[in-house]
């Protein structure tokens, strides 16, 4: 398989570029000054891309490499894959699920209770000595509190999880009202975000779920109301959410993804009641290995002729 | 027939008095709530000493509410001849003479329980954000670096990390139960063996750290477990694993802890508590790896109103005759 051409979009895995270079033909788009000029030199001799959430495999980058069979995203979600174009020209597509459910989960749970307990916030308190002056603030307790969870699919089934151990009541909204399950199911999000206290989306981005957490979401939930983001940026309207929580029409926020990343809308940097993350939900060592792996197995079946383990298209 | 009514002396209710030694966080806190219920004495605000506004005031006082910074010494209790129960508003009572409380026949409440959930959660809070580097990730977006750093340093998965916790008591198990839902394995060490559940009981704190990732203290300090979180113990959790501490400072050398944290001989801490508070170690202040917090775990909303009305319920019952809530049994 060493002339198997195999594009990686940009440098997401120190461990991967070895792991990708040992077994294949590696060109590193990012290394080029331009996507067309690459393409005009390199596209015919690609035949996988792998591409993660920041740079994916648009339509323009699929038109300029004729012979890609398959898309392997280092990433669950697939916002940044033209699907579409993929079925048409028959490309596969995999993902790495089920290895990073159990990281994202636990940074949705690390948000919530940084949030609500205000830790980053104590830390603060205490690095700067303001401890000899005088008392923390009260915080706000997370055991019990009511959960609305958008999208439960492996990873808002896997917050639902940890957070029942902590005494919360869980709800939630998804596409589609969930058989196996005892958690309450609202048809819409404004409903669930009017029914729970700390609301965490956890749903794909789609052209149907952009900005599903929106105003009327935002003021349902509440002065009180905690919002956690481990989605996608743009699953809530970012603008409406900084004047909420400017204006003391939400209490907090926790938040690892954004519409804009890594230039995040700067409004953000001076709220105290907010807790910010660089997209780091699957940024473990353990995970970002196992994701890695995932990636270079299903190539490997793939040139080997063989059904790849994960595959999306 | 006549009928005759009975003849009630009419009687100016008078409230209970209370005398409130510290002041705690929740009296400060519930002040006016807690002034229309009882009548109040508050040494705090006379400019005598505390023994001589005792003599003075307090000589047929038969309750007190006092904060865990006060120590009820037998000195200050013979200066309470008339007192027949004392209200703590901790969980922990090893600031109380118990022995003269006991000789008087002078009962003890304390705040049993009821800060156990919010104690845990700042436990199972700490590790995360150790683990998953949540305030230092907040210092470097707030800090405009994002856009400049395209690596950031990964973090560590918890679940599947092997579980240590020392002292099983309620929030131990309140920690137990939860980090289980991560897929955490669990282990622990306390004074005797809990037959009731099903973690494995390991007696060697040593051990339990050789054989842990995560050492969580979750025990009562005493003169036994005073710097039981020694070198020692601190070497065998190892290179990778994470301490945290939302017992007592004075449970862990302190000392040794910043040395190791600052040679990287364990892989950081969480901590609630001190030796000195409110001082604390100037060395920490510069280690991403670790994540403080000011002695806060009990201080959410929920549990100061939960705390001030299991006080009140306390004061209220012993006025009245009744069981109090949560009396401390004679052992």
């Amino acid at each position: 398989m060493e002339n198997v051409g195999v594009l990686m979009t940009c440098s997401m895995s120190a461990y991967l570029e070895g792991e990708l270079e040992k077994r294949f033909k590696l060109l590193r788009l990012w290394e080029s000054n331009s996507k067309a000029q690459f393409l005009a030199g390199f596209g015919e001799s690609i035949r996988a891309v792998v591409g993660d959430t920041k740079v994916g495999a648009d339509a323009e980058l699929i038109d300029g490499l004729p012979r890609l069979e398959i898309v392997a995203s280092y990433s669950v979600g697939l916002d940044k894959v033209d699907l579409n174009k993929c079925k048409e020209r028959g490309i596969r597509v995999t993902n790495t699920p089920d290895v990073l459910t159990d990281d994202v989960a636990d940074v949705a749970i690390g948000l919530a209770l940084a949030t609500l307990r205000k830790i980053c916030l104590a830390d603060g308190f205490v690095r700067s000595g303001q401890w000899r002056n005088g008392d923390f603030e009260l915080a706000n307790k997370f055991s019990g509190k009511s959960i609305g969870i958008v999208g439960l699919g492996r990873i808002g089934t896997a917050i639902a999880k940890r957070a029942e151990a902590f005494g919360c009541s869980i709800s939630y909204h998804s596409r589609t009202k969930k058989q196996n399950t005892n958690y309450k199911y609202y048809s819409n999000v404004v409903d669930l975000a009017a029914n729970c206290e700390v609301l965490v989306v956890a749903c794909a981005l789609t052209n149907e779920t952009r900005h599903i957490v929106n105003q009327e979401v935002i003021h349902a939930l509440g002065p009180k109301g905690i919002l956690i983001n481990i989605g996608r940026g743009p699953l809530v309207d970012e603008l409406k959410l900084i004047s909420a929580l400017r204006e003391g029409r939400l209490a907090g926020a926790g938040l690892d993804v954004f519409e804009n990343e890594p230039d995040i809308n700067e409004s953000f940097f001076g709220l105290q009641n907010v807790v910010l993350l660089p997209h780091v939900g699957t940024d473990t060592l353990e995970t970002s290995k196992a994701m890695a792996d995932l990636v270079v197995a299903n190539l490997e079946l793939h040139f080997l002729k063989k059904p790849p383990l994960t595959p999306v298209v | 027939m006549e009928f005759m009514a009975e003849h009630q002396p009419s009687k100016v209710h008078q409230p209970p008095e209370i005398i409130v030694l510290g002041p705690p966080s929740v009296f400060k806190l519930y002040y006016k709530q807690f002034s229309s219920r009882f009548r109040v004495l508050r040494p705090w605000e006379s400019p005598l000493s505390l023994p001589r506004f005792l003599t003075a005031e307090a000589q047929n006082t038969q309750a007190a509410l006092i904060s865990d910074g006060i120590r009820l010494t037998s000195a200050v209790l013979h200066h309470l001849p008339s007192l027949r129960l004392v209200v703590a508003t901790s969980a922990g009572i090893n600031h109380i003479d118990l022995v003269e409380c006991r000789r008087r026949g002078i009962a003890v409440a304390n705040a049993a329980s009821i800060f156990s959930a919010d104690v845990a959660d700042l436990a199972v809070g700490l590790l995360l954000d150790v683990l998953r580097r949540i305030s230092a990730g907040n210092r470097f977006v707030k800090g405009g670096l994002w856009p400049m750093q395209e690596a950031y340093p990964l973090g560590f998965k918890l679940g599947g990390k092997k579980v240590g916790i020392v002292g099983l008591g309620s929030i131990g198990l309140y920690v137990a139960k939860r980090l289980e839902a991560f897929g955490c394995a669990i282990s622990y060490s306390s004074r005797k063996e809990k037959p009731s559940v099903s973690y494995a009981f390991c007696p060697d704190i040593c051990k339990l750290a050789a054989n842990s990732d995560i050492l969580v203290i979750c025990c009562a300090l005493t003169e036994q477990t005073h710097h039981m979180i020694s070198r020692e113990v601190l070497l065998a959790l190892g290179k990778e694993g994470v301490l945290v501490n939302i017992a007592r400072g004075a449970v862990v050398d302190e000392k040794e802890l910043v040395s190791c944290l600052q040679s990287e001989e364990i892989g950081g801490a969480g901590l609630d508590v001190f030796e000195n508070e409110p001082s604390v170690p100037k060395e920490l202040h510069e280690l991403n790896n670790v994540v403080m917090s000011p002695h806060c775990a009990v201080f959410t909303e929920e549990s100061m109103r939960d705390l001030y009305e299991l006080m009140c319920a306390n004061l209220e019952a012993f006025f009245s005759n009744k069981p109090l809530l949560s009396l401390i049994p004679e052992e």
